[in-house]
């Protein structure tokens, strides 16, 4: 009896590549992942320096004279994957270009981690991944460097995704939450609880006649446009690293994602030992938003949002950055919202319709829709 | 929004503001029964701007805080099983039991369930054929109607893996233990305007007059509630204790009657514990012997456990208005949302909750 | 207890034998079970607790309400004062006393 080598019995099985799900092997070093990086990965990003595929992005120094780097990491988990208005990609490449915004840099680099549970549709990969190219291409920001996991069934929800960023921050600018003085006004650059909402109505079974949207978008052309108004030009000259400028008008600003705005002021408020007075009636919320708030008892406040900012202003340029804002296409519904105060430092209170003062707490825990 | 914005109107609000001064000549305690009225008094800064003679005090109105620990216990025995999809609405998910939590639970892998109506649990038992669908049926006549209308759908449905956990409450029989109380100060209420929607006006009117105290059921807009208020001093002051209703929008004198009649096919009055408050005769709902196949406690062959309250709370002072929560030697310390030791911290309703939300100390 | 919130009946269908709406809150649409309100119709406002509608607003009730109001508000501009004769932003000052 011999045996016959027939080449399909030789060697070790592979894993049969149904062609329609993640398996454990797109995640390293096999043809599968080989594959997904090069027809899926690289062309969606179509960076040069990604291309390459080296084991890390050799980048120009990106800064000008007195520039500093600002760096910044964020994870977005997020079910549904896909919700109107928007998808994690989007959300992944946005939140990290606004969280280098935030602090008054320019965005340049980002990179891209995906952390996918084995089973996941591969055509759901595939989207995720043209959205986070498309979001970045949209932007302008390059994605320079990435890695892909793949885990087992269970270990993570369909698939989590960290997106860190590099970008470069103008000489003499030291924008921060501690910055706040009595008297400074508080804007915000939209509606709130868009975003949230917008999750939530997915999950509880509401609709909308006009479709609710995330408002998830990169914010650092707005940022740009807000530090010119205050007077910022975005390449100043040198000066000492991390000294702020005396009298420098922006003080800080942050775009409120979880925890909503209420999150962000209060956070201001301690950082800053000032009290926050916001009132009630200046509050931006889309009727739909405000519709679904009220049925589900979620307080707007409260709720996240993916494409707005707060700035806090010195009051005598609060008038131009209003204006400024107003003008660029994502900060057409900027508004005055409220002020700093030296009472009640580390507080945030809202000024309701009738008169009276409610101190703004946290939210504890999740936010669930309630019937009572 | 239509039929709401209306009734947030500063304007308005500060007319009837100075009315009530107006009216006022001595000192009154009024208590609010239902939590939504605390919840609405406290968010708009209502009991602020109201003469100091007044005093609003926070009723037991609120489901979430009166269900009964050996009741969550139940809940949580249900929710730990494997073969449950236990579902709830989502105010009860943080409320402690003796020992832990329904979200607790979830977070090792429970499969609970938030859900907005009841209708939602009984697709949930269609589309789950193989387990055991449990809906936490709490609540008071305002939530009962659509409880027992999805007892009705399984029923028609056939459906053999769908019950309710009952904890319903009735607010007459609350008000009437309130009222009896020896220490009682409590000398006119506001009526729930959502209960008194289905249930109608009869209880009210025979207990106004026998107590001889004011009722006034209110919407839960700023301007209903002042309103409210307002008809509610000036029967103070002249002698009065009539219903006056100020929610005619919604509430008629007979309530709903398809509303009640389902509830009486499905629901019977019994006893209920209130957390809080004690054993209150004939103030709540069980499940009728016909529908026995939906009642979870039959079903599973629930034991009752044993209370095991936190001795330093004191929310059953507060549920009886003989208390404010800033009272409590807990209060902030050991009693905080995050970390609550009992039902009045944990509702969004309860007067704890709205108080530390407020930052009132 | 028993969060409750107006909207406006947009749709009325039939599901699983049970008579439902599609209620409008401001452009947010929910689904309501109308089992207990049978005779609403289109555009009517309907107040919803945890999915079921329980009454019809009765308009014509609103806007008696607010005829007596307006009452009282038409007397408040004649006498151009505040509650407690000064400007509201006080009034929490007052607030903070009385707790």
């Amino acid at each position: 009896m011999s045996w016959q080598i027939k080449p399909e019995n030789f060697g070790c099985p592979l894993p049969a590549a149904d062609g329609a799900t993640v398996q454990l092997a797109h995640g390293g070093g096999s043809r599968l992942a080989a594959e997904l990086i090069e027809q899926t990965l690289v062309p969606a990003f179509a960076d040069p320096v990604l291309s390459r595929l080296e084991d890390q992005a050799v980048l120009e120094s990106p800064l000008g004279a007195g520039e500093r780097l600002a760096f910044t990491t964020d994870s977005f988990v997020v079910d549904p994957l896909f919700f109107p208005g928007g998808s994690i990609g989007e959300l992944a490449i946005n939140g990290t270009i606004n969280d280098l915004a935030m602090g008054g840099a320019r965005p340049l680099y980002l990179s891209v981690a995906l952390i996918v549970e084995e089973g996941l549709e591969l055509a759901i990969l595939r989207r995720v991944i043209a959205d986070l190219g498309a979001a970045a291409k949209a932007a302008g920001v390059r994605v320079v460097t990435g890695d892909t996991k793949v885990v087992g069934r269970g270990s993570c929800d369909k698939i989590f995704i960290n997106t860190s960023g590099i970008g470069a921050v103008p000489a003499g600018l030291a924008l921060s939450a501690a910055n706040l003085q009595p008297g400074d006004k508080i804007i915000i650059s939209g509606t709130m609880a868009d975003h949230g909402m917008a999750i939530m109505s997915c999950r509880q079974g509401l609709s909308f006649a006009e479709p609710l949207t995330s408002d998830t978008a990169a914010l650092h052309q707005l940022t740009a446009a807000i530090m010119a108004a205050a007077g910022m030009p975005p390449a100043a000259p040198a000066q000492k690293a991390n000294e702020p400028e005396a009298g420098q008008a922006l003080r800080a600003m942050r775009d409120p994602t979880r925890g909503g705005v209420a999150a962000v002021l209060t956070e201001m408020a301690r950082a800053s030992r000032v009290g926050v007075v916001i009132a009630e009636e200046t509050l931006p919320v889309a009727g739909p938003v405000r519709g679904a708030c009220e049925i589900l008892g979620i307080d707007p406040l409260f709720v996240a949002n993916e494409g707005k900012l707060l700035a806090v202003v010195a009051p005598e340029s609060a008038g131009a950055v209003l204006q400024a804002m107003r003008e660029h296409p994502l900060g057409r519904q900027a508004a005055i919202i409220g002020e700093v105060v030296a009472e009640n430092p580390g507080l945030v209170a809202l000024r309701t319709a009738l008169g009276p003062h409610r101190i703004i707490d946290l939210p504890s825990g999740e936010l669930l829709p309630r019937i009572c | 929004m239509k039929h709401l914005d209306e009734y947030r109107d500063p304007a308005l609000a500060r007319k009837l503001l100075a009315e009530i001064a107006a009216v006022t000549t001595r000192p009154w305690v009024i208590m609010e029964i239902c939590g939504g009225h605390t919840h609405a008094i406290i968010r708009h800064g209502i009991d602020l701007l109201l003469p100091r003679q007044l005093e609003l005090v926070h009723g037991p109105g609120c489901p979430v805080c009166v269900t009964p620990v050996a009741l969550i216990d139940q809940a949580l025995a249900l929710a730990r099983r494997p073969e449950v999809i236990f579902t709830s609405f989502g105010d009860m998910l943080r409320v402690p039991g003796s020992r832990e939590s329904l979200a607790r639970i979830r977070a090792r892998g429970g499969d609970i369930r938030t859900v907005y109506s009841p209708l939602e649990a009984v697709n949930l038992a269609v589309q789950n054929p193989a387990q055991e669908v449990v809906f936490f049926a709490v609540g008071f006549e305002t939530t009962a109607p659509g409880n027992a209308l999805a007892v009705q759908q399984a029923a028609r449905l056939g459906l053999t893996n769908f019950s309710l956990l009952v904890s319903h409450v009735l607010v007459p029989p609350a008000i009437g233990a309130l009222l009896a109380a020896p220490d009682n100060r409590i000398q006119a209420f506001l009526a729930p305007g959502h209960v008194c929607t289905v249930e109608g006006l009869q209880d009210y009117e025979a207990m106004a007059a026998a107590h001889q105290v004011p009722m006034v059921p209110a919407g839960f807009e700023p301007v209903d509630i002042l309103a409210a208020i307002l008809l509610l001093v000036r029967q103070l002051e002249e002698g009065r204790a009539q219903v006056e209703n100020e929610y005619r929008r919604s509430v008629r004198p007979e309530g709903n009657p398809a509303a009640r009649l389902a509830v009486e096919q499905v629901f019977q009055v019994c006893h209920r514990t209130w957390r809080g408050l004690g054993e209150i005769p004939a103030s709540g709902l069980r499940l009728r012997p016909e529908f026995a196949a939906f009642d979870a406690q039959c079903k599973f062959a629930l034991e009752e456990t044993g209370e095991m309250e936190s001795p330093q709370c004191i929310s059953g002072a507060i549920l009886r208005g003989e208390s404010k929560p800033p009272q409590c030697p807990a209060f902030g310390k050991e009693c905080t949302p995050e970390h609550p030791l009992g039902a009045t911290m944990v509702s969004s309703e309860g007067a704890c909750a709205a108080y530390r939300h407020a930052n009132r100390q | 207890m028993c969060l409750a919130v107006p909207g406006k009946v947009v749709e009325i269908f039939e599901e699983n034998g049970l008579k439902m709406g599609h209620i409008d809150y401001a452009g947010a649409i929910s689904r309501a079970c109308l089992e207990y309100v049978p005779e609403i119709r289109l555009g009517d406002y309907t107040v919803v607790h945890a999915g079921f509608a329980l009454s019809i607003l009765d308009e014509e009730e609103a806007a008696k309400s607010f005829a007596a109001w307006r009452e009282l508000q038409a007397a408040a501009a004649r006498e151009g004062v505040d509650l407690f004769g000064r400007p509201l932003a006080d009034a929490d000052a007052d607030a903070d006393e009385q707790e």
